[in-house]
């Protein structure tokens, strides 16, 4: 009775909502955008003191130091994500609008993926500085590097949330579940990161970028099949 | 089990003698069984292997750890395939006997996986003179290993039931699809600095020795697995006779 | 009307075979509501034992228990919120197992829980719910049923800072977006005051002129008596033996 795309209209107008209000209640609580910033940052120092001080080291190391900074700080916003959902039973409500139920995941994964992006723009130049790499002359390829990494790892970052969130112990659970997981996303990145950023870019990088796509490709399918199973009471 | 029997409130009194064991107890009396017969085997075909083999031109006697090392791999990695299948047949059909068996290939696979680790830290350290090195089947093995004690948090930590056998199976089936490229990644990221060589060189009079363990550990992974899964069921009959002792039967209850 | 509990065994609960195709609800015969022997577990817990129901179009119906009676696990149920463990039932000839999607087409729900977001606005509120519905967003009507339930001067504000009532009749207006033919209600007398409870009966009368089947669980029947004409007692997870009925001269007030 109803045509494709009017009900493709219907799910993007749901994604949307919930993107919309994501973003709208972050926004209002601006303080926790403000925290993961400043958390990032004193992880880029953190990581200065304990393998510095030595310039050349650390310019050695500056690509794996800005992944994990990342996946330290981004892996903050996900529980907070599920946050508003717990409270006063939003997430029962949520769940009783007639449609697909992928569309929310769709919504809090964009959600996500904005703001992780966003602290990563501050994040990039801060370790730019920090420990001193140029980076103006790789910026399209490692805007790309920088986009395919984020996406695969608030992927499952927001998946994996919707699990951890609602267990007693979501601040260990959430880490010890999507870390693991995050391994070849977190080699690839680095490798291609570090490729890029000193210049030699072999044809190794290829394959890693290959590496990276099939990844977020594999897992976007997987979390969008597996989201009813895990989003139920 | 008979389908349609009303729900027991009693126990049944314990067996007088070994000779009257009662019908409800023979499949643990066979699963015990096939425990000695299945361990007996392997200690057999590793006796066997490891004296009948030559001393490895390179590594002398202690090459032979590997009729323990590479089975359990192996097996830790069969049990890991069992998590998948059991976890995407439980989500299919909801029935509880394949949550039974996920948790059960889980919690082995699990304790196989530390031991393959345990075992191939032995082995290195004389040969490398390291305890760990990134071997990529080493790491992926401990990679796997992080996987499936996140699993078992998980489960631990959920206290609804149906609701911890629904998102364990998830976890379980996106971590298996994890490992083969957990794996290439590792092993392209060693292939950028050339290090180690891996413990593959082997001599090939010790094919023969590794098969036939590869085999007989199969009947160990079994019996454990069997027998971990036969808990998980009588764990949760026992659940369901307390709620009966508690609330009073339902009408005409069945028992799953 | 049955709503007597079987004393014969469950039928196994198998997958029911293709179910009849959506009948509109003037023209439909059968009922809004069919359980049979429906049981949910809660870990160890039973809250749901054995519960058979049937509910028509237009009536009106008063769950009556003390906490922890099963009724909010019936109306979750019911609303396809939970899967039931064992037994099954109907909701507009849709099979609660297999097609719970068609069921939340037709059903609206007044939850105990407000189910908002504290940091939204009353009217931010109700645009999300009228986008969660697919529905492109529409600052008429929320205005409009923003000035139903009465809060049209609190319209900016974040719900966070709402009392209980003003929740609840943002709850109501939400409840409101649509026309369901089905409505469930969990306690909603509780938060309301005077004027508050009689928007809930005209509501609920309104409902159920058009059509619409109404379960409203409460352990306070005198308010119930002006919308609803059928009271069920749930106890220990199992219906009572008959409905008694509900009427409005044996309210005293």
């Amino acid at each position: 009775m109803r045509s494709v795309g009017g009900e493709f209209r219907r799910e993007a107008r749901r994604a949307g909502a919930v993107l919309w209000k994501d973003l709208l209640t972050e926004r209002r609580t601006k303080a926790n955008f403000n925290a993961v910033v400043f958390f990032a940052g004193l992880v880029l120092v953190l990581f200065g003191f304990a393998l510095g001080p030595d310039a050349g080291t650390l310019r050695l190391a500056a690509s794996g130091v800005i992944w994990l900074t990342v996946l330290f700080s981004g892996i903050l916003a996900f529980n907070r994500s599920y946050q508003s959902e717990l409270e006063g039973g939003a997430l029962e409500s949520l769940l009783l609008y007639p449609g697909d139920r992928r569309s929310i995941f769709v919504g809090k994964l964009l959600a996500n993926l904005a703001f992780v992006l966003l602290v990563e723009c501050l994040v990039v130049p801060m370790a730019a500085v920090l420990y001193d790499v140029p980076l103006l002359h790789a910026l399209p390829g490692l805007a790309g590097i920088i986009l395919l990494g984020t996406l695969g790892f608030v992927t499952l970052g927001t998946f994996y949330a919707a699990m951890a969130s609602r267990v007693r112990t979501r601040e260990v659970m959430l880490p010890l579940l999507l870390f693991p997981m995050l391994v070849p996303l977190l080699l690839a990145a680095v490798t291609c990161t570090r490729a890029l950023l000193e210049g030699d870019l072999m044809g190794d990088a290829r394959t890693w970028i290959r590496l990276l796509v099939a990844f977020d490709v594999i897992f976007l399918a997987a979390t969008l099949a597996a989201f009813e199973y895990v989003i139920e009471d | 089990m008979a389908a349609t029997q009303p729900p027991v409130t009693t126990l049944p009194p314990p067996p007088a003698s070994r000779a009257t064991v009662p019908a409800a107890d023979r499949p643990s009396r066979r699963l015990a069984r096939l425990g000695w017969a299945a361990l007996g085997l392997f200690a057999l075909t590793n006796a066997w292997a490891v004296a009948a083999s030559e001393p490895d031109r390179m590594m002398g006697h202690l090459q032979k750890i590997m009729y323990a090392h590479v089975p359990t791999a192996w097996s830790a990695f069969v049990a890991f395939f069992l998590v998948f299948v059991a976890s995407i047949a439980y989500l299919w059909t909801r029935r509880d006997r394949w949550d039974h068996l996920a948790l059960a290939s889980a919690e082995v696979g699990t304790l196989l996986t530390a031991i393959t680790l345990v075992l191939g830290s032995i082995w290195g350290k004389p040969t490398w003179g390291v305890w760990w090195t990134w071997d990529p089947r080493l790491t992926t093995t401990a990679i796997m290993l992080m996987i499936y004690a996140g699993y078992l948090a998980l489960r631990a930590f959920v206290d609804e039931r149906e609701r911890a056998a629904r998102w364990a199976a998830v976890v379980g089936i996106l971590g298996f699809v994890n490992v083969p490229i957990v794996y290439m990644s590792v092993r392209w990221w060693r292939t950028l600095h050339q290090v180690q060589s891996s413990p593959r060189s082997m001599d090939s009079t010790y094919l023969v020795g590794l098969l036939v363990n590869s085999i007989a550990i199969l009947f160990v992974l079994a019996w454990l697995i069997a027998a971990r899964a036969e808990a998980a069921r009588l764990e949760a009959e026992a659940e369901t006779l307390a709620e009966h002792r508690a609330l009073g039967p339902l009408a005409g209850e069945r028992r799953a | 009307m049955w709503d007597r509990a079987r004393a014969c065994p469950p039928r196994r609960s198998a997958p029911r075979a293709p179910t009849s195709p959506v009948i509109p609800l003037s023209q439909s015969r059968s009922p809004a509501v069919e359980l049979d022997q429906l049981a949910r577990r809660f870990g160890r817990q039973w809250p749901l034992r054995a519960v058979s129901l049937r509910v028509d179009a237009g009536e009106g119906v008063a769950l009556l228990g003390r906490n922890g009676s099963g009724k909010t696990t019936l109306l979750r149920i019911l609303a396809t919120t939970l899967r039931p463990t064992r037994g099954g039932g109907r909701v507009f000839g849709h099979d609660l197992r297999t097609a719970p999607e068609a069921i939340r087409e037709r059903v609206g729900v007044l939850a105990h829980a407000p189910g908002l977001y504290a940091d939204l606005t009353a009217r931010e509120n109700l645009l999300f719910a009228q986008r969660m519905y697919g529905a492109p967003s529409d600052e008429r009507s929320v205005a409009a049923l923003l000035e139903r339930v009465g809060l049209v001067a609190h319209a900016h504000e974040r719900v966070r800072i709402f009392s209980a009532g003003m929740t609840r009749r943002v709850a109501l207006a939400r409840l409101l977006l649509r026309p369901h033919d089905l409505l469930l209600l969990d306690e909603p007398f509780a938060a309301f005051d005077a004027e508050g409870i009689a928007l809930l009966n005209e509501v609920l009368l309104e409902a159920r002129a058009r059509g619409a089947a109404v379960i409203v669980a409460t352990h306070d029947p005198e308010r119930a008596a002006i919308a609803l004409d059928r009271m069920i007692r749930i106890e220990g997870g199992v219906l009572a033996e008959a409905a008694e009925p509900l009427h409005a001269l044996q309210v005293a007030r």
